[in-house]
């Protein structure tokens, strides 16, 4: 049953982020300082989302060489940064996580 | 407002290369939902009804270590902020089309569908065809994606643990966020951020991601006015 209080809550709150400014009427303007601090939502809490799975290790920070996802996740981030392409960001870090896994 | 049939071609093409990263990804997400013990039907239809790949993801951690039903409503609606930031954005170029439109527009936002829109009339606003090509990138990622979905909820638990899939969550973030990095200013939000919800992880109630969000936002437009 909460699975589907869950369910709709999500679609509900996700619909209304989406929908939010376009359903504003026509003549209406969008705060200037609202769609500049917007600007930033999308590299802020994307990087928010994957920082904490490669720095962290059971809820406790690990910077080491021997920690493989931090250093898979290095190689996609220079990957993603250099090429721009989803398909050889994943393929490059799960071939990095498998060989440093290999290695250490 | 209407469209043709050579804008829709166009928007379609547009995604093909988007696709072959939309496509892993939805996998990916289909099998971490049914993973975490979502039925295969109602991660079905969460893949339509919410149709958020990054919050789908998440909600499935949350709900596989017993989370109240608020907090994986509060985490999506934290993760689908963007959004807002990209209705805001798609507004300057659909603010006039009629509701039904807007509504369908509103549904299909996605992050690549947005990024497609963003690359081909951020500079020319003016050009015609912007319905047809946003309704073609839009449907052919939509349909990609739950096309994807499906294949992931249908495999499953039938991927060996020893793949590490599960890395390939993580990874498609980074290959979301990073190519946004393209001034000091969004680099420094997203240090900001990845740094702040690190050192806040054991804050409860995923209020990290709401600190690593306004520290970001924060710290992005201090970088923005001292630069001007």
């Amino acid at each position: 049953m909460n699975l589907w209080y869950t369910l709709a809550g999500m679609a509900i709150v996700t619909y209304l982020a989406r929908a939010s400014f376009l359903l504003l009427p026509a003549g209406v303007e969008t705060p200037p300082l609202l769609r500049r601090a917007l600007r930033y939502v999308p590299a802020a809490v994307l990087t928010a989302i994957w920082a904490p799975e490669l720095a962290l290790q059971k809820e406790v920070l690990f910077l080491s060489l021997e920690n493989e996802r931090l250093l898979a996740g290095a190689v996609a981030v220079g990957v993603a940064w250099r090429f721009r392409l989803t398909f050889a960001t994943i393929a490059s870090g799960l071939i990095a996580l498998h060989l440093f896994d290999w290695l250490i | 407002m209407s469209f043709q049939r050579s804008d829709l071609a166009e928007g379609v093409r547009a995604s093909l290369p988007v696709l072959l990263g939309v496509a892993p990804f939805g996998v990916i997400t289909g099998v971490a939902m049914v993973a975490s013990g979502i039925p295969p039907l109602v991660a079905m239809l969460m893949s339509l009804f919410v149709f958020a790949g990054a919050s789908m993801v998440a909600s499935a951690q949350l709900l596989a270590s017993g989370s109240p039903v608020l907090l994986v409503v509060l985490a999506t609606l934290i993760i689908n902020l963007r959004f807002m930031m990209y209705s805001a954005s798609l507004r300057l170029h659909f603010a006039h089309a009629p509701l039904g439109w807007r509504l369908l527009i509103a549904y299909l936002t996605a992050d690549n569908v947005y990024g497609l829109m963003l690359q081909r009339f951020s500079e020319r606003p003016d050009d015609p065809g912007k319905l047809g090509y946003f309704l073609g990138a839009g449907v052919a990622v939509w349909l990609a994606w739950q096309a994807a979905v499906l294949a992931g909820v249908v495999i499953g638990a039938g991927v060996p643990a020893s793949w590490r899939l599960d890395f390939a969550a993580p990874l498609a973030f980074i290959a979301m966020s990073v190519p946004l990095l393209r001034d000091r200013a969004m680099v420094a939000a997203a240090l900001a951020a990845g740094v702040t919800v690190i050192a806040a992880h054991a804050l409860p109630l995923k209020l990290a991601l709401l600190a690593a969000a306004a520290t970001g936002i924060g710290v992005g437009m201090a970088f923005e006015s001292r630069k001007t």
